[in-house]
C-alpha cells in the first residue's frame, strides 16, 4: 500500500519510539510489534524494515511473525473496528448471521476496510462473553445478544454521531437499545 | 530467630492489616458490581455509574467497588449489596432502573427490595442462598469460591480471604515437602489432557541447571471457554500464589504469564495484581523475608491458538511463529531458552494454593480417586442457566445440563453437548449419564479440553458444528505437519459441500479415513484432535449426515442452502406488517388480500422475521429442503411443497 504525504516519516518516529523502550532482543520482537501496531494501527512494511534492522533479524523474520499470528493487521484499519465474535457459541446463536448483516450493510467482507476507512470488519475466535452469544466488538466496547436489527442501529449511531459532529449540535433522537 | 519464624510473621502483619481493611468496609453498607468482561457486555459499567452518581448526589455514606464475575453469566449485570443488619443480597439482571430503585428503596430506606433479588450469600432468615437452589447443592467451589465478592485489584481482600498464607506456609517447608504435597493430591493438569502436576514439576525439579523458569499458560483459545478469564478478571491473586509455588517448589526466579491479547481486562488486572504484591514483598526479591526471589512478567500473546501448545507457547515468548516443536524433549527438561521450564494451567495453578492450605487429603475427598478436586466449566449455547459452574469430577452430564444449568431452554429436547472445544467431541443424551472425569471423557471420544461446554437442541446442526470446528481448526493449523495442514482443509471442504447440499454417498467413509490419518500424522495435540469433533458427529449423528446427502435435507434446519423461509398464509393476519419491518433487505412483500410474502430469491436467509413474528400467529417457518425456485415468490410454492 502507498504511504501518504509524511506518513513515513511519522512511521519512522513512531517506531524509533518503540523500539527505545525495549530491548533489542529477539525476545521482544512480539511485543514491539504489537506496540508499533497500537500507534500505528498496523504494520507498514517500513515499520518492519526498521525493526529487522534495530534487532539485526532477517526481515522475512519480522515478517513471519507479522503474518503468524492473527492480530496483526497489515492494512491501516477504519476508523471504526467491528470485531465479530465466531466462537462456538455465538456461531450457534447466529454469529454468522450478524457477519453477514455487517458485510450486507457496509458491503464489504470479512477482513476489509471500507473505501472511505469508516469501518474495517474482522472475525475473532472468541472473546470469552459466550453467555451473552451472539457478541460483537466494536471500538472495545462489547455488545451483547446483537440481531441483525442491531447491526442497523449500531451503524446508524455511527451515522448519528458523524452528522452531529458535522453540523450544530442539535438533540437527536437516538434509537434506543435493542433488548 | 528463624526464618520460618520471620515468614510466619511477615505474613501475619500483612494479614492483620488486611483484615482491619476489609472490616472497616463492612461497618457501612457496601455495594459490589460485577465488571468482568462479560458483565461489561451487558450493561454493568453503566450499572456502576449509575450507583455511584446517585450515590454521591444524595451524599450517602457507601462504599461502591467493582469485582469480578460470580459465574451466574445468564444474569449479568450482577450487583451485591452488603448493608449492615441485613443479609448480603445477590441481584440479577440490573439494569440502571433498578439500580435508582436499589439506592433509595434498600440503602436509603430498608427495604431489600426482595423481588429483585437472586439469592442471599450467606444463610439467614430472610431469603433462601445459592445453596438453597440446586445449583447451589450440585456445586462444590474452590477455586471459583472468591471469584465475584472480592475486589480483584486489592490485594488486601485476598489477604483477608487467607491469600498468600499457602505462599507463606510453602515457604516454611521445604521446596521437596511441598512438592510430596502436590504429588499426593494427585492434581492433575486443567488444560485438557490431565496430566499429573506433580510429576511435571518434579521432573523440572531434578532437571539440571541452575537457571529454571514457570509459566502460567492463560492463552485460551478454544472458542466456547471463557473460565481462565473470569478467574484472571476475578481473582488475579490465587494464580499468582499458585504460581510463586510452583516457582519455590522447582527452583525457578523468573515467570510468565502468557496471556491472550484478546483479554485486556485481565492484563490490566494482572499487572495491578503484580504491582501491588511487588509493593508487599510477595514478589520480587527475598519473597516474604525468606531468601527465594522471584518475578513475573506479562507476555500477551497475538491470537494464535496453536500458542496453547506448550512448545508453540516457548517459541511465541522467544519470539518465533508459535510452531509447536518434536517432544521429547518436554519443557521440564528444556523448554524456554532450553532451559527447564514448567508450564501450568491458570486453573491447574489456582488449585495449589487450596492444596497447600487444606492439605492433599482434603483435596483427594472430592471428586474421583483418579481425578481428585472439581472440574469448572463454563456453559453456553442452549441451556437456561449460562455461566461458570464448578463441580466435583464425577457429576454426571444430566446433573450439569439440567440441575446446574436448569435444563434446555424453551424446554426444547436435548440433542448433544458439544465438550472440550475444537479439541472435544459431541456427545448424544446417551452420555447424559456419563460421570465427567478426564478418562471417561476420552473413552467417550471427546476430551476434558479447557472446559467449555455448549448445549445443543434440535434446532443445532451436527454436521454444521463439525464443519465449524474444523473451519477453526483448519484456520488456526500452524502448516507445520503435512497430514493437519491439508488434511484439515481437505475434511473442511467435504463438510462444507455437504452442508450445501453437495454431498456424496462416499463422504462419510473419506471423513473417517482422513480423520485417521491426520491424527496419525500430526505432532501437536491441536492436528491430533482436530478430527474429534468430526468422528464424534459421525458416530453419533450418521443419519443427519445422511440426511444431508441424500435427502438434501437438513433436520435441524439450520444448514442456510438447504433451507428456505415461508409464510403460512393460513396463520398470517392481515393486521399486522411486524416481518415487514423486520427484513433488512425488504424481501417480503404484502400479498392482493393482504397477507404477508417472502420473495425467495431476495430473502438472505438473516432469521429477522422468524423472531419477529408475534407468538399468537407464529407464520413464518422454515422449510428443508428447499422451495425451488420457479419465480419470485413463494405464494404457490409452498403449497406445491407440502403436497
Amino acid at each position: 500500500m502507498d504511504l501518504q504525504d509524511g506518513e513515513a516519516e511519522v512511521i519512522r518516529a513512531e517506531v524509533d519510539g518503540v523500539l527505545q523502550r525495549h530491548g533489542l532482543e529477539r525476545e521482544n520482537l512480539i511485543p514491539i510489534l504489537q506496540d508499533v501496531q497500537s500507534r500505528l494501527g498496523y504494520l507498514p512494511k517500513e515499520a518492519m524494515q526498521q525493526i529487522s534492522e534495530a534487532l539485526k533479524i532477517p526481515e522475512v523474520d519480522v515478517y513471519s511473525v507479522g503474518t503468524f499470528y492473527n492480530q496483526f493487521r497489515l492494512n491501516p484499519p477504519g476508523k471504526h473496528q467491528i470485531k465479530v465474535c465466531m466462537g462456538t457459541a455465538c456461531h450457534m446463536m447466529g454469529g454468522h448471521i450478524i457477519l453477514e448483516s455487517f458485510e450486507r450493510r457496509l458491503e464489504i467482507k470479512e477482513g476489509e476496510t471500507t473505501p472511505d476507512r469508516e469501518f474495517s470488519l474482522e472475525r475473532v475466535a472468541c472473546v470469552g462473553c459466550c453467555a451473552l452469544a451472539p457478541v460483537v466488538v466494536v471500538d472495545e466496547k462489547v455488545e451483547a445478544k446483537v440481531s441483525p436489527i442491531r447491526v442497523d442501529g449500531i451503524l446508524l449511531a455511527f451515522e448519528i454521531e458523524s452528522k452531529k459532529s458535522g453540523e450544530i449540535e442539535k438533540p437527536v433522537e437516538e434509537e434506543g437499545r435493542m433488548q | 530467630m528463624s526464618a520460618t519464624g520471620t515468614i510466619i510473621q511477615a505474613y501475619e502483619s500483612l494479614k492483620k492489616a488486611a483484615v482491619i481493611k476489609v472490616e472497616a468496609l463492612k461497618q457501612k453498607p457496601l455495594v459490589l458490581v460485577g465488571t468482568a468482561t462479560c458483565g461489561r457486555a451487558a450493561g454493568a459499567l453503566n450499572v456502576l455509574q449509575t450507583f455511584r452518581d446517585e450515590i454521591s448526589c444524595r451524599s450517602l455514606d457507601v462504599e461502591v467497588k467493582e469485582v469480578g464475575c460470580i459465574g451466574h453469566c445468564y444474569a449479568e449485570p450482577v450487583v451485591i449489596i452488603a448493608k449492615p443488619g441485613f443479609p448480603a443480597l445477590c441481584y440479577g439482571s440490573v439494569d440502571e432502573g433498578m439500580a435508582g430503585r436499589l439506592v433509595t428503596d434498600f440503602l436509603i430506606n430498608d427495604d431489600p427490595c426482595y423481588e429483585f433479588a437472586m439469592a442471599a450469600l450467606e444463610p439467614n432468615d430472610q431469603f433462601p442462598t445459592f445453596a438453597d437452589f440446586p445449583r447451589g447443592v450440585y456445586e462444590k467451589k474452590i477455586i471459583l469460591a472468591d471469584c465475584g465478592l472480592i475486589d480483584p485489584e486489592d490485594i488486601d481482600h485476598y489477604i483477608a480471604h487467607d491469600g498468600y498464607a499457602a505462599l507463606a506456609k510453602a515457604l516454611s517447608m521445604d521446596p521437596a515437602e511441598v512438592l510430596e504435597e502436590i504429588k499426593n493430591s494427585k492434581l492433575r493438569g486443567r488444560g485438557g489432557a490431565g496430566f499429573p502436576t506433580g510429576l511435571k514439576w518434579e521432573a523440572c525439579r531434578n532437571a539440571s541447571g541452575d537457571q529454571k523458569y514457570v509459566i502460567c499458560n492463560a492463552d485460551e483459545g478454544d472458542p466456547g471457554a471463557f473460565m481462565d478469564r473470569a478467574i484472571l478478571e476475578s481473582n488475579p491473586h490465587q494464580v499468582l500464589e499458585g504460581l510463586i509455588i510452583a516457582a519455590y517448589t522447582v527452583g525457578a526466579e523468573q515467570g510468565y504469564i502468557y496471556v491472550r491479547a484478546e483479554y485486556p481486562l485481565a492484563v490490566t488486572r494482572i499487572r495491578t495484581a503484580l504491582e501491588q504484591a511487588r509493593e508487599r514483598h510477595l514478589l520480587g526479591e527475598s519473597i516474604l523475608g525468606s531468601n527465594f526471589n522471584f518475578d513475573i512478567k506479562i507476555f500477551q500473546g497475538s491470537g494464535a491458538f496453536v500458542c496453547g501448545e506448550e512448545t508453540a507457547l516457548i517459541a511465541s515468548i522467544e519470539g518465533f511463529a508459535g510452531v509447536p516443536n518434536h517432544r521429547p524433549p518436554y519443557p521440564a527438561h528444556a523448554g524456554l531458552h532450553s532451559k527447564p521450564t514448567v508450564i501450568n494451567n491458570v486453573k491447574t495453578l489456582s488449585y495449589v494454593p487450596h492444596i497447600i492450605r487444606n492439605g492433599s487429603d482434603w483435596f483427594k475427598s472430592i471428586g474421583t480417586p483418579d481425578s481428585p478436586g472439581t472440574a469448572v466449566f463454563a456453559l453456553a449455547g442452549k441451556v437456561v442457566s449460562t455461566g461458570l459452574a464448578e463441580v466435583p469430577m464425577g457429576t454426571t452430564l444430566r446433573t450439569l445440563v439440567y440441575d446446574v444449568g436448569n435444563g434446555i431452554k424453551e424446554d426444547k429436547p436435548f440433542k448433544a453437548v458439544q465438550i472440550g472445544g475444537p479439541s472435544g467431541g459431541c456427545l448424544p443424551e446417551s452420555a447424559l449419564d456419563l460421570p465427567i472425569d478426564f478418562d471417561s471423557l476420552q473413552q467417550a471420544g471427546a476430551m476434558m479440553g479447557s472446559g467449555g461446554l455448549v448445549v445443543l437442541d434440535e434446532d443445532d446442526c451436527m454436521v454444521e458444528i463439525a464443519r465449524f470446528f474444523l473451519d477453526f481448526t483448519q484456520k488456526e493449523s500452524c502448516g507445520k505437519c503435512t497430514f493437519c495442514r491439508l488434511g484439515t482443509k481437505q475434511m473442511l471442504d467435504i463438510l462444507t459441500e455437504i452442508t450445501e447440499g453437495r454431498g456424496k454417498p462416499e463422504d462419510i467413509d473419506l471423513l473417517w479415513e482422513l480423520a485417521e490419518d491426520i491424527k496419525a500424522g500430526s505432532l501437536c495435540g491441536l492436528g491430533k484432535t482436530a478430527p474429534n469433533p468430526v468422528l464424534t458427529t459421525i458416530r453419533y449423528f450418521r443419519h443427519e449426515y445422511e440426511a444431508h446427502i441424500q435427502e438434501g435435507r437438513c433436520p435441524a434446519l439450520m444448514c442456510k442452502e438447504l433451507i428456505s423461509y415461508a409464510i403460512i398464509p393460513e396463520k398470517c393476519s392481515k393486521l399486522c406488517n411486524v416481518c415487514i419491518g423486520s427484513c433488512p433487505v425488504e424481501a417480503i412483500y404484502t400479498r392482493d388480500d393482504m397477507l404477508k410474502a417472502i420473495y425467495l430469491d431476495k430473502c438472505v436467509k438473516c432469521n429477522s422475521c422468524m423472531v419477529a413474528c408475534p407468538p399468537q400467529y407464529k407464520a413464518v417457518v422454515k422449510v428443508s429442503p428447499p422451495i425451488v425456485e420457479r419465480g419470485g415468490s413463494q405464494d404457490e410454492q409452498l403449497s406445491n411443497h407440502n403436497n
